[in-house]
């Protein structure tokens, strides 16, 4: 992407029990991440429905990724194996609809894992500069959102 | 239950091209069990249908809305306001409920979402398997409760047939043979002695067989004779 002024919006849904903690860490380390990544912090990664990520990518994220606890580990025992099975079923509809499943990935951590979340934030960065903007640009609130907000 | 699979996006991104406008309509029973056509999966057609089309510059406006059994007119006629604001509906439900929605909206053009797959239940998270073939006469007595002309590859009365192996069919190592489990279940319930009777031959005229099929129960009905008429 040769466009300097895009910096990708990605977003990180993020378990609060590994996924956060590893992002939490990675501040407290002051470690080097960019900075256009936005943590939404779920009670579990197996809270990352299909329709979620997919309204993520319809709101103009340009790069989504679900923090699960690491395999084997998650407080609710197996949230995190439902979370890969969506991502997985998720990157099909993307590749569908003609986004693009590479968008969208899942990654697993423990709470120690600073450096990782680090790394795959940059990770999905380079991919989103790979990838260019979200073609569907950034498009307002959505009307219905508005209208249940109020 | 009725099972059903949705369609593949692309069959219904080109079945809805020429609109602009689309109510798609879930049902809230059958479908949203074997999650082909619940509230959710209106959720996710909408997102990837407005993203699709908004990909290809033609952005399509959705209507998003569930009720609870489309084959019932008194949950279907709620939608009569939406369905007269969109060009087109697609519906999620089986094909009862696209059926229903076409009768009683005649001037809606009223399209598929989903197909209908068969009659059977959801036997563990992620499976459905046929248990029913709506036969019209019920022999589950004598078969020790499995039945042969859903579960059976040859819909045989009196099997197994020779292509069972190892409890296995031969179609398909993967599909159990329904005669195989009649006998173990027979077996297990003390009951062998109904394999050695002879199943005659079934009549099929109450399948499909007899043409479309209906129930007439006249003690349900509501309508008053002529004679009962005041005035």
């Amino acid at each position: 992407m040769s466009d300097a002024s895009y910096t990708p919006t990605i977003l990180a849904l993020a378990c609060q029990h590994r996924g956060y903690a590893a992002a939490d860490l990675a501040g407290s380390m002051h470690l080097q991440y960019p900075a256009s990544v936005r943590v939404i912090r779920l009670p579990c990664s197996g809270k990352a429905d299909v329709l979620y990520l997919l309204r993520a990518f319809e709101e103009g994220a340009d790069a989504v990724f679900v923090a699960g606890c690491k395999k084997g580990m998650c407080h609710y025992l197996e949230g995190n194996y439902n979370a890969e099975r969506r991502v997985k079923y998720a990157k099909k509809l993307l590749d569908e609809i003609g986004l693009g499943g590479e968008r969208l990935e899942m990654f697993f951590f423990d709470a120690a894992d600073g450096p990782l979340f680090a790394q795959a934030v940059r990770e999905m960065a380079e991919r989103a500069q790979r990838l260019g903007p979200n073609p569907l640009g950034r498009p307002g609130p959505r009307q219905d959102v508005q209208e249940e907000s109020q | 239950m009725i099972t059903g699979q949705q369609k593949p996006l692309a069959e219904i991104k080109e079945m809805t091209q020429p609109f602009h406008k689309v109510l798609i309509a879930g049902c809230g029973t059958c479908v949203t069990v074997c999650f082909a056509g619940g509230e959710k999966e209106v959720g996710i057609l909408a997102a990837e249908l407005r993203m699709a089309r908004q990909l290809e510059g033609q952005p399509l406006e959705i209507v998003e809305r569930t009720v609870q059994r489309q084959c019932e007119w008194e949950y279907v006629d709620p939608l009569q306001p939406e369905i007269e604001g969109v060009e087109a509906v697609v519906s999620l439900a089986c094909g009862i409920g696209v059926q229903a929605l076409a009768q009683r909206f005649p001037n809606a053009r009223v399209l598929p979402g989903v197909n209908t797959s068969f009659l059977g239940l959801p036997e563990k998270p992620g499976l459905f398997t046929e248990r029913c073939a709506a036969c019209g006469n019920c022999i589950l007595h004598l078969t020790g409760g499995i039945c042969p002309i859903a579960r059976c590859s040859k819909s045989l009365l009196n099997g197994p047939c020779g292509g069972s192996a190892e409890g296995h069919c031969e179609i398909d190592k993967e599909v159990d043979c329904a005669w195989q489990l009649i006998y173990d279940r027979l077996k297990a319930l003390g009951q062998l002695d109904l394999m050695a009777e002879i199943i005659p031959a079934k009549d099929w005229s109450t399948n499909r067989d007899g043409g479309p099929r209906k129930i007439v129960r006249e003690d349900l009905m509501l309508d008053i004779p002529e004679e009962g008429r005041f005035g």
